[in-house]
């Protein structure tokens, strides 16, 4: 187990974020949201490390990371896929948005693509329901998807790895 | 039919919406100008006057919710901005935050004003970075320009707004589940009393208010609170003012459009070109998944003479303006009034499953009686949209539901049980029919 080092650029963004607020305590979730940034997912070498860095006890932090469904308690793909799954998605084609990915990637709800690029979720409601069925990947929105749309940013996020 | 205005969404056609300069072209920050020059007191009555209910769900009115708030010996007052729009169905404070975030930013100084408070936390869920940049930046060019700091406009009145980041929870739209979450700690609510006003974030009275209830209150000290609240359809009974209002599910053009207070339900399916598909609506949910579902069959009903709503009285609930107390009297809620519009030909048991899904997933399993009650309804759903349930099940729905009302430190036990009681109630044959083996539709679509 090697301790969570984060660079120069996340400590400093850590002690802007830290001015913001009445509390040390105020800063977990943003302060959770630039570690796992940095690492991909919430860590137990994260969790220790924040847990200093705010003077809360480990616990607290690994009761803040347990509650919100963004901070990944095991490690996941490069990119994260979303799929909004609730009822308003749901009557514009979420289950083919779903069923589709899952046949591109060759992987089921919960795992990660062999070339570990991808790991695929379901999202309830991301209020974009008059876009719907909608994807988010990482931090950005898909929106008014088909399959063909959903090939191409498949493709797109891939060349990105191995530019020709 | 009813006409759109453009108060709240000026800017958004304009060709870079989100700007200051933008913003100011269209008269952006003259009105918290002239409520600097105002007594804050008058100020709240102003925006009492507005009658804008708030937009978040609740529907409660605003002005009210600020007059609650009571200068402390020793500690601050914080305003802070409920933006974790998550209630299956609601898509329009994304909006706003996107395309008119200096609005938003002066609803804050005003709000912050007249509840004297100098600092705004603005809770973004995380999903929404797009609307956390815009807000960021416009914050960047506010400050840049004096508009906030020590001495915003010139006024000796510091002004400072935070944007800050939730992780994903639904629950967080709870305003002390925001509260929690806000100060660092698991979103959980918190028993009230005592309620935020007294002791709000960081223990210090705190008003929490949605997005669309801030901006509103831009337009309504711009134009006078009681002529903002006489653009409205339902004036007369306390609703004021214009707001958005969406429309997603099976409509030709979903959309978010901004309309007088009290569009009917057969008039914003309209505004959104038809259900898709040229069938005919099955049902309606009227504002977010929370608030029990409406059948074009359905009567409203409003016998008293004497009533404001008796006008409407024996016509279908569609024809109704939707309003907080007309979609009461109706057996729903208003909600964040963006309709979900549900063809016929889908499948109710699926619906309701799909929803009870959100409620197990989203329940933050503080309370018992929504932990176990949410994830009951989910598996008996569950099952019999797989083909599995037996009537014994079916009937176990209500009284499910029914022990998880009224039992729970917060209102998200509600939300859940009343949509499901609802879909029973008025589906029954449909479930019943799958209980005995009735194929489902294949798709929801």
């Amino acid at each position: 187990m090697t301790a969570f080092a984060p660079s120069p650029e996340i400590q400093h963004a850590i002690d802007s974020v830290l001015q913001k607020y009445p509390t040390k305590m105020a800063a977990c979730i943003p302060v959770l949201h630039l570690c796992q940034d940095a690492v991909g997912w919430c860590s137990p070498e994260v969790i220790e490390w924040v847990a200093k860095r705010l003077e809360l006890p480990a616990a607290h932090v690994q009761g803040v990371v347990t509650f919100y469904t963004l901070f990944f308690q095991k490690p996941v793909g490069k990119h994260v896929i979303w799929v909004c799954q609730t009822l308003p998605c749901a009557l514009r084609g979420a289950e083919g948005v779903l069923e589709h990915l899952q046949s591109k990637l060759k992987i089921k709800v919960g795992e990660t693509s062999s070339d570990n690029l991808f790991t695929l979720k379901t999202a309830e409601c991301l209020a974009s329901c008059d876009s719907a069925p909608m994807i988010q990947i990482d931090k950005e929105y898909f929106e008014h998807l088909t399959n063909e749309r959903i090939d191409e940013i498949l493709g797109q996020f891939r060349a990105k790895e191995n530019p020709s | 039919v009813i006409e759109p205005v453009a108060f709240l969404t000026k800017t958004f056609g304009a060709q870079n919406p989100s700007s200051l300069e933008t913003y100011e072209n269209h008269g952006g920050y003259q009105a918290i100008r002239k409520v600097f020059s105002m007594e804050p007191a008058k100020v709240i009555d102003e925006v009492k006057a507005a009658n804008i209910r708030g937009r978040g769900g609740a529907g409660f009115p605003m002005g009210v919710k600020w007059s609650f708030m009571r200068p402390h010996p020793t500690l601050p007052a914080y305003l802070v901005v409920n933006a974790d729009e998550g209630e299956p169905g609601t898509h329009k404070d994304r909006y706003l935050m996107e395309k008119a975030p200096h609005l938003l930013l002066e609803g804050c100084m005003i709000g912050c004003y007249a509840i004297g408070a100098h600092t705004c936390f603005i809770y973004v869920r995380d999903e929404l970075h797009v609307a956390k940049a815009r807000l960021n930046q416009a914050i960047d060019e506010a400050k840049a320009k004096g508009f906030l700091g020590n001495s915003p406009f010139g006024k000796s009145y510091a002004l400072n707004i935070v944007v800050h980041s939730g992780a994903g929870a639904y629950i967080c739209g709870e305003e002390t589940s925001l509260l929690n979450s806000l100060e660092g700690r698991r979103g959980e609510p918190r028993i009230k009393p005592p309620f935020p006003a007294q002791v709000g974030a960081f223990g210090c009275p705190t008003t929490v208010n949605n997005v669309e209830s801030i901006a509103a209150a831009v337009v309504a000290m711009q134009m006078g609170g009681a002529e903002f609240s006489k653009l409205s359809r339902l004036h007369a009974l306390g609703d004021g003012g214009c707001r958005l209002y969406g429309v997603n599910g099976h409509v030709q053009k979903p959309l978010v459009i901004e309309l007088p207070c009290g569009p009917t339900i057969n008039e914003l399916i309209e505004l959104a070109g038809g259900v898709s598909g040229g069938r005919k609506v099955k049902a309606v949910i009227p504002g977010g998944s929370s608030c029990p579902v409406l059948l074009p069959s359905e009567i409203f009903s409003a016998p008293d003479e004497k009533s404001p709503l008796h006008a409407w009285h024996g016509k279908s609930v569609f024809d109704v303006p939707m309003g907080v107390d007309t979609m009461r009297a109706a057996g729903t809620m208003l909600g964040t009034c963006c309709l979900t519009v549900i063809a016929e030909g889908t499948s109710m048991v699926r619906v309701a499953a799909n929803i009870a899904r959100f409620y197990k997933h989203e329940s933050c399993g503080q309370c018992t009686p929504c932990r176990e009650g949410t994830g009951w309804l989910h598996r008996i759903y569950g099952k019999i949209e797989a083909g599995e349930g037996s009537l014994e099940e079916l009937n176990m729905i209500t009284e499910i539901a029914s022990n998880m009302v009224g039992n729970t430190i917060c209102a998200f036990a509600e939300g859940a049980a009343g949509p499901m009681i609802a879909f029973v109630r008025k589906f029954r044959s449909e479930f019943e029919a799958r209980i005995q083996g009735e194929p489902l539709a294949k798709s929801l679509i």
